[in-house]
């Protein structure tokens, strides 16, 4: 099969019709070219879309209070929903599976301060729980722990951008400085990363939330109770989240239906709706690069079935000087391979390389970044490329293999 | 060698039955050289095809070196004509994109013999024909007695017992026609290889030991020369 008499004759058949075999060649490379272009910019969509992701846990469920908009039980449209300390404790016991909790207050853009340098950031008063449910990297120090919500401790965590803004110049350490927020010193214990996108959570500061409601609001009010579901599968997440909603529906007696009384985020929701969006994007996308490699295949196919039919005669004297079927079929489907395989890879390389430019000069939008075709793609690719040389050469080399010597030679 | 009794072989093409041959009996020995002489559509070159095992034979026993020649399939058919046959035709079969030392090599190659090895004993039986110079040129480079001088090179080198040829003159002037003849008429002498000659040519015919005579698919006639 892989003698080099074998590629010798194969060459030389080639050379002998290089316009043929590059025009065949062509729309197979063309096939290729296309699918990877395509698989490419389909990953390249779902690389963007999974940034937007970032920044969170892909198991969090963030529960908001709202305004109610349903009549419940005698009670009026547009009455506001306040969630307290009593809510985060309720939460906390009655669903099941939770991996971590933690209650949150909109303290919104607050002016801070260290000493001359000033700006504005997202305070955010939480539990020590969202560090984890929001994945946060501490560079430095430590993220918010119990004995700051038990002792109310004048503290904060501070993303990088925070401390970059603050702490210039000669001042460059922050660890244990203190900050002023409206008013307030807290000293710095740690400075964490967010991988979010937007500004506001690149420029945050955690505060404890007892502090918060102590210093800043004197209630038990909160704003948002957020929670992990754990290893829970897509169900009993849903089920948490549910237990969770009539749980706060009855406390603030407001209809469990009312979709603006309090607002959900449910993370997994979203990632299992992109994931199933994406599926489907992926399906579409083979089924076209085939098809279009199937347009390449039948092109090689119909080529070699001219060539077999041009070549009726020398197949014939291969035959009567001792040429076996086998030898014969291997010969077609050899040639059809080689073409598509090296046609085809040509393709490849050319997509990757498209790929790899496009990827270095446009820079990552919202829902595009990095289109790549990775190794599995060019490996599944590559076996694509000889199972379709096989099948462009299969009925050709039957075809062949079915001469009959006497009538090839009568053949002038 | 070839050992053929009541040989018939039927066509059918659509509705019509062409009955070719209609019982041929042959005895050739080992290093006889024989012509076979007839008019066109006398089944002539159809016997040819039969001991060439290119063709089957409906009924009738064919037994070639020893070797009983029925219901072969393709393999064992190629396997045979490779081992005991060689091939000269009217218009000589060479393969066009190969140069004449790959054409007489390409029977060894079917034979797995190395590329280095096939080529080299290629140039000898090349050089045998005179045709050392002409080694690496393609056959439209050659002039027809050329071509067919290459061809039997090819028909050789294999060390067949039984050559067939199909008018192998068909195609050649009177002169080259001899030539070509003589080149036969050495191998048969010299290398004791059975020799079928198809031909319509009775001075060819005639420098074989015996001319058979088909008429209308029937041996008529047995002419010892």
């Amino acid at each position: 099969m892989f003698s080099l008499d074998r590629w010798q004759e194969i060459y030389s058949t080639i050379r002998k019709n290089k316009l043929r075999t590059f025009l065949t060649g062509f729309a197979v490379a063309w096939g290729i070219f296309m699918l990877i272009i395509l698989l490419g910019s389909g990953n390249g969509l779902e690389n963007g879309v999974k940034e937007e992701f970032k920044g969170g846990a892909l198991n969090g469920i963030w529960i908001s209070s709202g305004v109610t908009s349903v009549q419940y039980k005698g009670l009026k449209t547009g009455r506001e929903i306040k969630f307290t300390d009593q809510d985060y404790k309720l939460i906390k016991t009655s669903i099941k599976g939770y991996d971590r909790i933690s209650a949150r207050l909109y303290m919104g853009n607050v002016l801070v301060s260290n000493k001359n340098e000033y700006g504005t950031f997202f305070v955010s008063p939480s539990h020590p729980d969202y560090g984890y449910i929001k994945e946060v990297q501490v560079l430095q120090g430590r993220f918010l722990n119990q004995i700051d919500i038990r002792e109310c401790r004048k503290v904060a965590a501070i993303g990088e951008k925070v401390k970059s803004q603050l702490f210039k110049g000669r001042d460059t350490v922050a660890l244990e400085k203190y900050i002023n927020i409206k008013g307030v010193p807290f000293k710095v214990i740690g400075i964490f990363r967010d991988f979010g996108r937007g500004d506001d959570e690149q420029k945050r500061i955690y505060i404890p939330i007892t502090t918060a409601q102590k210093v800043f609001y004197t209630s038990n009010v909160i704003n948002q109770i957020s929670f992990t579901t754990g290893q829970a599968s897509p169900e009993e997440a849903d089920a948490m989240l549910k237990k969770a909603k009539m749980t706060l529906a009855r406390s603030h007696t407001f209809s469990p239906d009312d979709p603006r009384a309090i607002d959900i985020m449910n993370k997994s929701e979203d990632v299992r709706r992109f994931n199933a969006l994406f599926t489907g994007i992926r399906l579409f996308i083979w089924i076209i690069g085939i098809g279009t490699i199937i347009a390449g295949i039948v092109g090689v196919s119909n080529i070699m079935m001219i060539s077999v039919k041009e070549r009726t005669k020398e197949i014939g004297i291969r035959k009567a000087l001792g040429a076996t079927p086998g030898s014969v079929i291997g010969l077609i489907m050899q040639e059809a391979i080689l073409i598509t395989g090296f046609a085809g890879y040509i393709g490849l390389v050319l997509g990757v390389g498209l790929l790899e430019l496009i990827s270095r000069n446009i820079p990552p939008s919202d829902f595009f970044r990095n289109p790549e075709a990775n190794l599995a793609i060019a490996l599944g690719a590559t076996v694509l490329l000889i199972i379709a040389g096989a099948f462009a050469g299969f009925f050709p080399a039957i075809k062949a293999a079915a001469i009959r010597p006497i009538e090839a030679l009568r053949e002038e | 060698m070839v050992d053929i009794s009541n040989i018939h072989k039927t066509y059918i093409t659509g509705n019509n039955k062409l009955h070719v041959l209609k019982g041929i009996d042959l005895k050739v020995d080992a290093g006889e050289m024989i012509s076979v002489m007839g008019a066109s559509g006398s089944g002539k070159s159809t016997l040819l095809n039969i001991l060439g095992i290119l063709d089957n034979h409906d009924h009738g026993e064919y037994i070639l070196n020893g070797v009983r020649i029925e219901n072969l399939n393709e393999r064992k058919a190629a396997m045979l004509r490779n081992k005991f046959l060689g091939f000269v035709f009217q218009s000589f079969n060479l393969v066009s994109f190969k140069n004449a030392m790959e054409n007489v090599a390409l029977p060894l190659y079917y034979q797995n013999v190395k590329r280095k090895k096939r080529n080299a004993i290629a140039m000898e039986f090349l050089d045998r024909m005179g045709l050392k110079d002409w080694a690496h040129h393609l056959p439209n480079e050659l002039s027809g007695g050329q071509k067919q001088r290459v061809a039997i090179a090819r028909a050789l080198i294999a060390k067949p017992k039984v050559i067939l040829a199909d008018e192998p003159t068909g195609a050649l002037d009177s002169v080259t026609s001899q030539e070509v003849m003589d080149i036969l008429t050495d191998i048969n002498k010299n290398e004791n290889i059975t020799m079928l000659i198809v031909t319509h040519e009775h001075d060819i015919a005639k420098r074989t030991q015996k001319t058979i005579r088909i008429t209308d698919g029937m041996i008529t006639e047995i002419i010892k020369n």
